[in-house]
C-alpha cells in the first residue's frame, strides 16, 4: 500500500465528468472554485456553518468546505450552476427573484441548493425538529414557515433576507405540490 | 492542514490493517467534526481511511425483536427510519435536534459517538487544554464556561460531550458494536465513555485501531412512550444548553418505567439513574419529578457560571416528565 498524498479522482459536476489530480487536503469547494472553475458555490465561513457553500452530492445537500474532494470521487455534484434547466431558471430560483430572496447575494447559491434539497427531503417524508409528531404512521408533515425556518438553519445570510427566503421557499413548494 | 494518505476499503478487514498500529491513521466518516478540526490543526492525521464504503450502512431489525443501526448510516437516514420514529422517538428527535440538514446528511452514526468536546479552549492550539495537549492545564475551569459541565467533571477538564444523539442511545441502553483484528465486540453505551478523571485525552474504551460497525438498540416496551427536548441559546443548530431523553410507562398512576437522560451537562450522555431509581413504582405526580430531579442534581458542582444548567435540567426533567405522563395514562 503506498501512502500517496495526492489522488486521482472523477468528479461529475453538472453533468460533465472532471479528471483531476488533487492534494488529498482538498476540498469539494476548493476543487469547484479553484480547479474547475464552479464559483457559484460560495466560501463563507470554511467551517461548515453558514451554508454558503452547500452542493448537492448525489442528490443530497451537503457543506462542500467540509467534502474532501477525494473523499467525494466518482459522486455526481450540482452546484447553482446548474439547477437551471437548458437556461430556464426553475421555479424556486424565479421565486427568490420575485420575492426578494436575497440582498447582497452571497448565501443564495448555498440557499437554492440547500432548498432544492430540503424539498427533496420534506418530500420523501422525513420529519425535522420542529415536527409536531414524528410517527411515520400520521400524516407527512406540512410544510409551513417554521418547518422552513427549522429546515433551513445550515444557511445563513448576514443581510437577514430571511422573510423573503421563506416566503420563496414555501411558494415553491406549494406550485410544485400543485403541479405533482 | 498537514498532509495526508487517503485509502478507501471495501472491507471491514482490510480497514482495521490499515488503522490499527499506525499512530497517524485515522478513520473518516462524514468528517463534519474531523475535517473541521484538522483545519485547526488540533487534528493532524497522517493517513484517512475512509469508512463509508464499507458494508455498514442502514438500520435492520435485530433478531432480539431490537434495532440495529449500522455505523455508517448517516444521521439523516437513521432520523428518518420509520422504525426509529415508531419505536425509539427520542432518538430520532435528537438526531434531529442535531446540526443542520446537511450536517445530518453528512454525519455517520459511529462518528457522531466519537465527535470531539465543542469547548473553544480544545479547539484553539494556542490555548492550554489538558484533554488536546495533556499536561497543559485546563483553560475553562477559570474561563470561560457558561455552557461547560455540572455533572462529573474533575479539575484537570470541564468539557461537555456534544452529541444529541448519544443522550437517546444512552436512554435506551444502546450497545456499541465494534471491530478489531480479534473479532467483534459489544459494550454498553453506559461503558463506553470513561470518566474524565486524570485523563481527559482518554474519552472511550475503544482499543487503539478499532472500528465501530454498529449501534444496537434492545427491544423495549417503555421506548415507544419518549421524548427528546433541548435547550439552547437560539432556535436551531446549536449545540444544547441541557438536553433530556426521557421515556415513562404509567399504569393507573403509577411508574412503572422510567429512564433519563441528560446532555450538556458532563463530559458524556449523563444517565439518570438517581432520578429513575427515585420514580420506579412511586406516583407519577409532578411532585415526584421534581423530587426525582432533585436527587440526580444533588451531586452536581456547577462552576462560577453555569449554575443556571443545574435549575434548567431540574425543570427539563419535571417538564417532560410530566408531558410523557399526561400522554401515557
Amino acid at each position: 500500500m503506498t501512502d500517496d498524498i495526492r489522488s486521482e479522482i472523477l468528479l461529475h459536476v453538472n453533468g460533465r465528468t472532471h479528471r483531476l489530480s488533487v492534494d488529498n487536503r482538498r476540498t469539494l469547494l476548493d476543487a469547484l472554485r479553484e480547479g474547475m472553475g464552479h464559483t457559484g458555490p460560495k466560501k463563507g465561513c470554511d467551517r461548515g456553518q453558514c451554508g454558503a457553500c452547500t452542493v448537492l452530492l448525489d442528490g443530497r445537500r451537503v457543506v462542500s468546505c467540509l467534502t474532501l474532494a477525494v473523499a467525494a470521487d466518482g459522486a455526481e455534484v450540482t452546484t447553482v450552476e446548474g439547477l437551471a434547466d437548458d437556461g430556464e431558471l426553475r421555479p424556486l430560483q424565479q421565486a427568490f427573484i420575485q420575492l426578494d430572496g436575497f440582498q447582497c447575494g452571497y448565501c443564495t447559491p448555498g440557499q437554492l441548493c440547500s432548498a432544492i434539497g430540503m424539498l427533496a427531503e420534506h418530500a420523501a417524508g422525513w420529519p425535522s425538529a420542529v415536527t409536531a409528531d414524528i410517527s411515520p404512521d400520521g400524516p407527512a408533515p406540512e410544510l409551513d414557515a417554521g418547518e422552513v425556518r427549522e429546515r433551513m438553519s445550515g444557511n445563513l445570510c448576514r443581510c437577514g433576507a430571511y422573510p423573503s427566503i421563506v416566503r420563496a421557499v414555501l411558494e415553491t413548494a406549494s406550485r410544485e405540490e400543485v403541479t405533482r | 492542514m498537514k498532509e495526508f494518505a487517503y485509502h478507501r476499503p471495501s472491507q471491514i478487514r482490510e480497514a482495521l490493517t490499515m488503522v490499527v498500529g499506525n499512530e497517524g491513521a485515522q478513520y473518516l466518516g462524514g468528517g463534519t467534526n474531523l475535517v473541521d478540526l484538522m483545519k485547526d490543526g488540533v487534528e493532524m492525521p497522517t493517513r484517512l481511511v475512509d469508512v463509508r464504503h464499507l458494508p455498514l450502512d442502514g438500520v435492520r431489525a435485530a433478531p432480539g425483536g431490537g434495532l440495529v443501526i449500522g455505523a455508517t448510516t448517516t444521521n439523516s437516514d437513521a432520523a428518518a427510519h420509520p422504525e426509529v420514529r415508531r419505536r425509539y422517538p427520542a432518538l430520532s428527535q435528537a438526531v434531529l435536534a442535531g446540526a443542520s440538514g446537511q450536517l445530518r446528511n453528512m454525519a455517520t452514526v459511529g462518528g457522531n459517538l466519537l465527535q470531539r468536546t465543542r469547548c473553544a479552549y480544545y479547539a484553539d492550539p494556542s490555548q492550554p487544554c489538558n484533554k488536546r495537549s495533556p499536561g497543559s492545564g485546563c483553560s475553562a475551569i477559570t474561563g470561560e464556561h457558561h455552557n461547560h459541565a455540572v455533572l462529573g467533571w474533575s479539575d484537570h477538564c470541564v468539557a461537555t460531550h456534544p452529541s444529541d444523539m448519544a443522550v437517546a442511545l444512552a436512554a435506551f441502553d444502546a450497545v456499541v458494536r465494534y471491530e478489531t483484528l480479534d473479532g467483534t465486540h459489544e459494550i454498553p453505551l453506559s461503558e463506553f465513555y470513561l470518566p474524565v478523571g486524570a485523563t481527559p485525552q482518554h474519552e472511550t474504551v475503544l482499543p487503539s485501531g478499532a472500528l465501530i460497525t454498529a449501534v444496537s438498540l434492545p427491544k423495549s416496551a417503555v421506548s415507544p412512550r419518549s421524548q427528546y427536548r433541548k435547550v439552547r441559546e437560539r432556535a436551531s443548530y446549536a449545540f444544547a444548553n441541557v438536553s433530556i431523553a426521557a421515556a415513562l410507562d404509567v399504569h393507573e398512576g403509577t411508574v412503572r418505567s422510567a429512564r433519563i437522560a441528560l446532555g450538556g451537562v458532563a463530559s458524556c450522555p449523563w444517565r439518570a439513574r438517581v432520578a429513575e431509581s427515585v420514580l420506579q413504582d412511586g406516583a407519577a405526580t409532578a411532585d415526584k419529578f421534581r423530587a426525582a430531579a432533585d436527587a440526580e442534581l444533588s451531586a452536581a458542582k456547577p462552576l462560577r457560571d453555569n449554575g443556571y444548567k443545574v435549575t434548567l435540567a431540574r425543570n427539563l426533567i419535571e417538564a417532560v416528565l410530566t408531558e410523557l405522563a399526561a400522554r401515557t395514562k
